[in-house]
């Protein structure tokens, strides 16, 4: 979920940007020779804690990826690539898989990193804490480690989606002669965390900033090039524009500088925008339909619905071309999966029909019915302007749109526990397996009162929940893919979630700022292979 | 409040305590009035510090989000979690918070010296520049100074301070390049001595102007209407008569005198500047007090949030005895003794 704090209420929508210019140079790799030494300064928005082994909030990870590593990280197609897994291999019926760990890789304090390390933070910290943790090793029966640098998991049922999950993000590992034996969430290493990352961290004053410096012992020789990191916390989206247009600082991440703002970032000279770093979180922009409400409980409606939003007008208008119309639940970059075409898509006269046939016929007033929308402030300033986009898409087809926005807490109270609404938008990491990030939104077994980001639209089709069950189990790909495209169809038909905008993470740093490795999963880098070019 | 000489004291009281202390005891019911209050408040928002981390965390079962709520003690009624917030409060325990999992004292502490320097600052400039605007203008009514100084005064009075603080960072900082546009210190720069007094003065320029700007030009327009009434007061004449210069006129006869509204006034301000603090400090990135209150707002962090209001409303009545004590100093009338005499 996008956690950003909205101060700036004004920001009008401005002119379209060169889209050409601005997305043309996301996909340059840095070219030149890597230089030494520097800090590079990255705005983040402060972190609770400093440790994603456990919670997944994102800010945490952006931070807590310099320090403490993965199994794998993952390329711009989302295949893994090794990271403290040097290799890997499944066996053939899906029930074991082994991973070969590099060696002579040490902990910050010294100690060496090793199979112990995996199977405690897999058994003790992911499986039991790890809010998709518990899923993704749901089918864990055993964790062997036959020596120091190989581990064996042994499965009940295959689990292809592992492989998706297992990042710096997903599955961090902790250090196990830190953590054994006390509370994993109490752990005072958990904001001043030991790892085995390029960069130790060195110092976090509240309300300021978090500061790294280079490991000399990282297991990459010679890397990482930077001395330090330094995370600064600048809570308003204006000030970091400047901060950065002033040249304070190098880098933003996580799409800090508002759509709005990013043409000012447009002279490839001066600066880079990558649209690439958040594609592992495969992020979703949505409307999800209360199905327990009147109107809106019926399946003619909430297409109608879906039959008035123009995504692309949307994607144009509001997210300033920054984004894809979605389709379906599952988005583009999941291309394993994904499927074209959407049955429910932009057709204001069909809508109409639909309503007409449902019985919710255009008063004298010209209006049929009266729904709210509820939207997080927490959320981005993109999705507060979207809520009006979507009042006057619907006001065209006789629908009118009570919009609602509340801080997050009294959001979350409001959908989850008292189920008190008819829409509700949110931006839902759908990541790169749908078992992980898009069974959860429509499973019957997953509508749990009071817990976010369940199944909050109370919606239970039997039928589907047994596809989704087999496709979690079934370890032969083309039969998977069968399965997620047959959910695919039933959700689209159904429509209790109405999927938007394929949202894209930005990443806008200054020219100088170079990193020479593409990855799907760049806002969660360790940023070993990044440095800082002289300037001009 | 009572002031300090009413009739309904307790005779013991009035007899043998020191009135700074009587004052001081009298601060303890309205502490707690305003404890009480501020719990009942904050029981009215929706959603719990639970929801939030929760939220956060990206999913939570129902079990682990029941067993939190136990442990922050958030599922009992809510007069015991009264009672055990005030016991607290008794023993000066200010909790965890239950987010950011430190001690809420410390954490307030390490927040609150951003702040005071801030917040002290902004009062200087207030007092001193309006006070100089607001005498500058009344000693040329109608003049070209006056009318170019009302029109100033006038427009920083309605000026958003936010947006005015934006605007700031836009001209002085990207424009210029003249200030930084935000933090309190250069980070890793790792200055002393007089190098690090000037890094810190550089970040403090525009959030102090910027937070000082409402109240200066209260004081402006405070300070030129007391001089005016006093224009032509009998000792005015006086003074003129005996020959005193016009500054000396001025300054020790008729600023004196005026200084008494703007000592009331900076009471206020004093107290409201806390709440100042907060868009400003968000706008600068200072590491304040303000934002971690916004911050404990927002995901309901209760002790946190109890915390910072029960520290603000003890500052706030810090000021204001020593605002009264002040008055004593401007204006010898005050002075209690002599109001009975």
């Amino acid at each position: 979920m996008n956690r950003r704090d909205l101060m700036l209420a004004g920001l009008g929508l401005a002119a379209l940007p060169d889209l050409a210019l601005a997305q043309g140079h996301a996909h340059a790799t840095a070219a030149g020779t890597p230089v030494r030494g520097g800090t590079a300064r990255i705005v983040v928005a402060e972190p609770p804690i400093l440790t994603s082994a456990f919670i997944t909030t994102m800010n945490i990870g952006m931070v807590s990826s310099k320090i403490l590593e993965g199994l794998v990280s993952y390329d711009l197609e989302l295949k893994p690539v090794p990271a403290l897994a040097e290799s890997w291999d499944t066996a053939e019926d899906g029930l074991s898989v082994t991973f070969n760990l590099r060696r002579n890789v040490r902990w910050h304090d010294g100690r060496p990193f090793g199979s112990a390390d995996v199977r405690f933070t897999l058994l003790e910290v992911w499986k039991k804490l790890h809010p998709f943790g518990r899923a993704v090793f749901a089918n864990v029966t055993a964790v062997e480690t036959p020596d120091d640098h190989t581990v064996t998991i042994r499965l009940s049922a295959p689990a292809p989606y592992l492989f998706n999950y297992i990042n710096t993000y997903g599955a961090q590992i902790l250090p196990r002669h830190v953590y054994e034996g006390t509370d994993v969430l109490q752990n005072p290493a958990n904001t001043a965390p030991i790892g085995t990352g390029p960069f130790r961290f060195k110092e976090w004053v509240r309300g300021s900033h978090v500061a790294l410096e280079r490991n000399a012992d990282y297991w990459q020789p010679g890397k990482p090039y930077l001395d330090g990191v330094l995370f600064r916390f600048i809570p308003d989206p204006v000030a970091r524009t400047v901060a950065l247009e002033a040249g304070e600082i190098d880098v933003t991440i996580g799409s800090l500088v508002p759509v709005t703002s990013l043409r000012r970032f447009s002279d490839a000279a001066k600066y880079t925008i990558n649209t690439d770093d958040g594609r592992f979180l495969a992020s979703i922009f949505l409307a999800q339909i209360n199905v327990r409400r009147p109107y809106v409980s019926d399946r003619r409606v909430r297409q109608a619905l879906s039959h008035a939003i123009d995504r692309a007008a949307l994607v144009r208008l509001v997210w300033q071309g920054y984004g894809k119309p979605a389709t379906g639940p599952i988005p583009s970059s999941v291309s394993q999966y994904y499927a074209r075409g959407n049955p429910q898509g932009f057709d204001p006269k069909r809508a109409e029909a639909l309503l007409d046939e449902a019985g919710f016929k255009r008063g004298a007033d010209g209006k049929r019915f009266r729904i709210n929308l509820v939207s997080g402030s927490g959320d981005s300033l993109e999705s507060n302007r979207a809520g009006e986009f979507i009042k006057q898409s619907l006001a065209r087809i006789g629908v009118e749109l009570e919009l609602i926005i509340e801080d997050s807490a009294a959001y979350l109270r409001r959908v989850y526990t008292e189920a008190d609404y008819d829409i509700m938008t949110s931006s839902l990491h759908k990541l790169p397996d749908p078992t992980l990030g898009v069974q959860r939104l429509y499973w019957t077994k997953n509508i749990v009162r009071g817990a976010p980001w369940t199944n909050g639209s109370g919606y239970s089709n039997p039928e589907l929940d047994r596809i989704m069950e087999a496709a979690a189990a079934e370890g032969d790909a083309a039969k998977r893919r069968a399965l997620v495209t047959r959910w695919q169809a039933i959700v689209q038909e159904d429509a209790p979630i109405l999927d938007l905008v394929e949202l894209t993470w930005t990443t806008v740093s200054t020219a100088r700022f170079r990193k020479d490795r593409p990855q799907g999963d760049g806002m969660f880098a360790g940023l070993e292979d990044a440095w800082l070019a002289l300037a001009r | 409040m009572a002031g300090a000489g009413t009739l309904s004291a307790a005779p013991a009281a009035r007899g043998g305590l020191p009135p700074l202390l009587r004052r001081l005891l009298q601060v303890v019911p309205v502490l707690f009035g305003i404890a009480t209050l501020n719990f009942l408040i904050l029981q009215l928002a929706p959603g719990d510090v639970v929801d939030v981390l929760a939220g956060e965390a990206g999913a939570a079962t129902p079990e682990t989000m029941a067993a939190l709520r136990q442990s922050f003690g958030l599922d009992q009624p809510v007069w015991l979690q009264y009672l055990r917030y005030l016991g607290q409060l008794a023993s000066l325990d200010l909790g965890h918070s239950y987010r950011l999992n430190l001690p809420v004292r410390a954490l307030i502490l390490t927040r609150l010296p951003p702040t005071l320097l801030l917040m002290v600052s902004a009062l200087l400039l207030a007092i001193v520049l309006g006070s100089l605007a607001g005498i500058l203008a009344a000693r040329q009514v109608g003049g070209w100074l006056d009318t170019l100084l009302s029109g100033v005064t006038l427009l920083s009075y309605a000026v958003p301070t936010f947006w005015l603080g934006l605007m700031a960072i836009v001209l002085f900082s990207a424009r210029l390049g003249w200030l930084p546009s935000g933090g309190m210190l250069t980070i890793g720069a790792s200055h002393d001595g007089l190098a690090l007094l000037q890094d810190l003065a550089a970040h403090l320029v525009l959030p102090a102007v910027t937070l000082s700007t409402f109240y200066l030009a209260v004081y402006a327009r405070l300070v030129r209407s007391a001089m005016l009434e006093l224009h032509g007061a009998d000792f005015i004449r006086t003074a003129r008569a005996k020959g005193a210069g016009e500054w000396r006129i001025t300054l020790h006869h008729a600023f004196r005198n005026a200084l008494l509204p703007m000592v009331t006034m900076a009471g206020y301000q004093a107290a409201s500047l806390l709440s100042g603090a907060v868009l400003v400090e968000t706008v600068f990135s200072w590491p304040g007090l303000g934002r971690l209150a916004y911050e404990a707002i927002r995901t309901r962090d209760l002790n946190l949030l109890l915390g910072i209001l029960f520290f603000s409303s003890i500052l706030v009545v810090i000021v204001n005895i020593a605002i009264d004590g002040v008055y004593r100093l401007v204006d010898p009338r005050v002075a209690p003794r002599a109001r009975r005499a």
